[in-house]
């Protein structure tokens, strides 16, 4: 069956672009960013949904957006928004779902199905489509684990903070009411080997806010990040692209390796340190991030 | 010494000379402050300065724009005139602006016949594209009105100067060092050529100095008489704080581009030279350019033009040597001017003309915008997509000729406009002199410059043909039907050695 989506690629930067503004629609692919997520939800009022749905599934019928992943955040499911979200976008073509406010593994269940359903419908091979679930809830975060293993379609899950900490009783700061659920998330994603993506940053002319959010998370382990104006891309990829000497010692691990190999020897060293797998790993790991880089169109 | 003994001397009649010394005037024996207050060139009043000035019917008189859009001189002047019953006058302004719609009321009266400027904006431009008037305006660049003024193509019987500064003798500035200067335009470098090649001048200022008003702009050598109008003015349209950079996400992927375009072509290396033209876009490029010297090390020997508040922040951090300034964009730029002893206050003439050397002849890049480019690479900057005249011709042309690579940096589209099109509405700069278009959704290279296309090419940088770019608006916006004219030419276009490039029609709306 031939996916519309990549389940293991490149996701630094996912950019909103409001599912109403035909312009910024028109515009989304020129900024370089990894993958583009109209969105239905929370930046369309209730009055403009209708023809936000009509424009992104144009969009997606009619614009090229060569090798970019494109999302699409759907309303929830409660309110019937969802589905006819979902029955305009699946047969349109989109390549990732984007649940949002997802509490339970129930939640990615029900919208799998409603997903199959349309697929099934449009003569879609079932399963086609892939999803990502966004948690924003202290449930959601605590059901982090059983959200992520709840549907083979998922390529990730994403904190969705600004709900989060409402329902936690705080405010965004400094990162440390975030702690915990980036952790869990990341945790969860990894133990289901899918991608953590990270909330957006919404200070847009915090440049330097916005950098220092960008080092955690790059540390924590997270894949990438939302964004919601494209000003923030280069600078967040920037802090992802592995430094030059890190990729040097990346490939001389490699080396190394396929030295010993030649040498028929199961053990390899550099500067007389051995190499065990978790280093290889990560190597590989560095060299594949900064050849995808290069692949991007407007590198 | 006598009449005898000087007719003895071997080869006098070869030898240039004004007869025997007959003795001197009576010499000066008071102050010079007081010698100020009365030997001058002051008079009482603009009336007055017009009267001693000589000014007839069908003469031309000449205007500068370093006041902008807060401009009181031309319609000042021009209302006085009109009172005074002149008829049939030339109006060569460096450039008018839309604060300069009083004009349309003297034209329909037959004081104004004939308009030659950079540029028209709001309702005069309007009406003149509706066939306000009957002789077409001539539209010539900076460098080409500086070089049709030196060269009497276009001779200036009077030049009404507005200056914020001058002493008693004519010596006059884009700004005081004096207390309680109020006003400020920074560089008067338009207003220099006028001053040199104009058979009389009138200052303005609104701020008579002591002598000497140094450094000046004008010398009073240039000067014949001043008045002083309180109000010359208004600060708050002549120029705010400093030019913002825009945050606009397409300018500044339009601007990072041309950064990298020009790093790539090899024009950043330490001790290039450049400008910057006025635009969102453009001005946006100095900022990334900024972070690639701060990269490589490297400084900025000169940059030219228009200068903004970006520009001196980049001479006082030492990452450019030398500012050379025709003219301030913005407040920032003229405290640069007037504090920053290696900003440089040049004119016209030395900036742009064809006729001179000329600054523009030793840029090595320019970034410059357009409203409309064309897939011979012509650029428009004079009308708009409804081919009524709504810009100023500028340096374009000049700087696009005199640099090494010149840059030209457009959205692909305006809303529902292409920019990159078929033929452009107005040619302004030929496309031979425009080596690089940047848009938002790809980079255009001049066949003419197959090395820069593959410098481009091997730095990563993937370079489109213009028709692919032109395929690209087309295909998001589609074709817009054609501007509809009359045959009637309300404009004449000249290239910047004042040869007619371009005419401007009159528009068709019924």
């Amino acid at each position: 069956m031939e996916k519309r989506y990549v389940k293991d690629r490149l996701r630094r930067s996912m950019m909103f672009v409001p599912g109403n503004n035909p312009g910024m629609i028109a515009d989304a692919r020129i900024y370089g960013a990894d993958s583009i997520m109209f969105d239905l939800e929370d930046s369309v009022a209730l009055t403009e949904k209708d023809a936000a749905r009509f424009l992104v599934h144009n969009a997606l019928k009619t614009l090229h957006f060569g090798k970019k992943e494109i999302v699409v955040r759907i309303n929830d499911l409660s309110g019937g928004l969802g589905v006819r979200d979902l029955e305009a976008i699946v047969p349109a073509g989109v390549h990732v779902v984007r649940l949002p406010k997802t509490d339970s593994a129930q939640d990615v269940i029900d919208c799998e199905r409603e997903i199959a359903r349309i697929e099934e419908k449009h003569g879609i091979p079932v399963g086609a489509t892939g999803m990502m679930a966004a948690i924003e809830s202290a449930n959601g975060v605590l059901n982090a684990k059983e959200i992520a293993h709840a549907s083979g379609r998922l390529i990730g899950i994403a904190l969705g903070a600004e709900d989060y900490v409402t329902d936690l009783k705080t405010t965004r700061s400094d990162g440390i009411e975030l702690l915990f659920a980036r952790s869990m998330i990341l945790n969860a994603a990894r133990s289901a080997g899918i991608a953590a993506l990270d909330t957006v940053y919404s200070d847009v002319n915090n440049e330097e806010g916005f950098l220092a959010e960008v080092e955690l998370i790059r540390k924590l382990g997270f894949d990438g990040k939302s964004v919601i104006n494209p000003r923030q891309i280069q600078p967040l990829h920037r802090a992802f692209i592995p430094k030059e000497k890190d990729l040097q010692k990346a490939y001389a691990v490699m080396d190394a390796i396929a030295e010993a190999n030649a040498r028929g020897s199961g053990v390899a060293s550099l500067n007389g340190k051995m190499i065990d797998r978790p280093v290889v790993l990560r190597a590989q790991r560095l060299i594949a991030l900064a050849e995808a880089d290069k692949m991007t169109e407007e590198a | 010494m006598d009449e005898q003994l000087l007719q003895n001397i071997p080869h006098i009649d070869e030898i240039a000379h004004h007869g025997v010394f007959s003795g001197v005037p009576a010499k000066h024996t008071g102050t010079f402050q007081d010698r100020a207050q009365r030997q001058n060139k002051l008079l009482p009043s603009l009336e007055d300065a017009v009267r001693a000035t000589g000014l007839r019917d069908g003469m031309t008189i000449s205007f500068h724009h370093h006041f902008r859009g807060g401009d009181h001189v031309v319609n000042r002047v021009v209302d006085t005139l009109a009172r005074m019953g002149f008829k049939n006058l030339t109006l060569a302004a460096s450039s008018l602006a839309a604060v300069h719609a009083p004009l349309i009321e003297h034209i329909k009266n037959g004081v104004i016949t004939h308009i030659e400027t950079s540029g028209l904006r709001g309702e005069l431009a309007e009406q003149i594209s509706r066939g306000l008037m009957d002789c077409p305006v001539v539209f010539r660049s900076h460098g080409g009105r500086a070089a049709a003024i030196r060269s009497g193509e276009l001779h200036i019987d009077v030049a009404f100067l507005g200056a914020p500064s001058c002493d008693p003798y004519g010596n006059a500035n884009g700004y005081s060092r004096e207390e309680g200067g109020t006003l400020a335009c920074g560089s008067m470098g338009y207003a220099r050529t006028d001053a040199k090649y104009a058979s009389k001048v009138v200052i303005l200022t609104n701020k008579l100095v002591s002598y000497p008003n140094a450094p000046w702009a004008i010398p009073e050598y240039d000067v014949d008489y001043i008045v002083v109008e309180e109000d010359i003015g208004d600060p708050k349209g002549i120029m705010s704080g400093a030019t913002r950079y825009t945050k606009n996400p397409k300018e500044l992927l339009i601007a990072q581009t041309a950064a990298n375009v020009i790093d790539a072509a090899g024009y950043l290396y330490n001790g290039f030279s450049m400008q910057m033209g006025s635009g969102g876009a453009s001005l946006a490029t100095a900022r990334f350019i900024r972070q690639m010297m701060l990269d490589k090390s490297i400084r900025c020997r000169f940059a030219l033009g228009g200068i903004t508040g970006q520009i001196t922040a980049m001479h006082e951090e030492g990452l450019i040597d030398r500012v050379l300034d025709v003219q301030s964009f913005d407040l920032d730029a003229a405290h640069s001017l007037k504090h920053n002893r290696f900003h440089h206050q040049i004119g016209a003439t030395y900036y742009a003309s064809f006729l001179s050397a000329a600054a523009v002849d030793q840029l090595d890049f320019v970034v410059l915008s357009a409203l409309e480019i064309d897939t011979d690479f012509n650029v428009n900057v004079l009308t708009g997509s409804d081919g009524v005249i709504r810009g100023a011709i500028g340096g374009h042309p000049d700087t696009a000729a005199g640099a090494s690579l010149s840059v030209v940096v457009a959205p692909l589209t305006r809303g529902r406009i292409p920019c990159v099109i078929g033929r452009v509405n107005t040619v302004v700069t030929p496309g031979d002199v425009v080596d690089v278009v940047v848009t938002d959704q790809g980079v255009a290279v001049n066949p003419k410059r197959p090395e820069v296309a593959g410098k481009l090419r091997a730095a990563g940088i993937r370079v489109y043909t213009i028709q692919e770019l032109k395929d690209k608006a087309e295909a998001l916006v589609g074709v817009p039907d054609p501007i509809r004219y009359k045959d009637r030419i309300v404009g004449v276009v000249m290239y910047r050695n004042n040869t007619v490039i371009d005419v401007i029609r009159q528009i068709d709306e019924d």
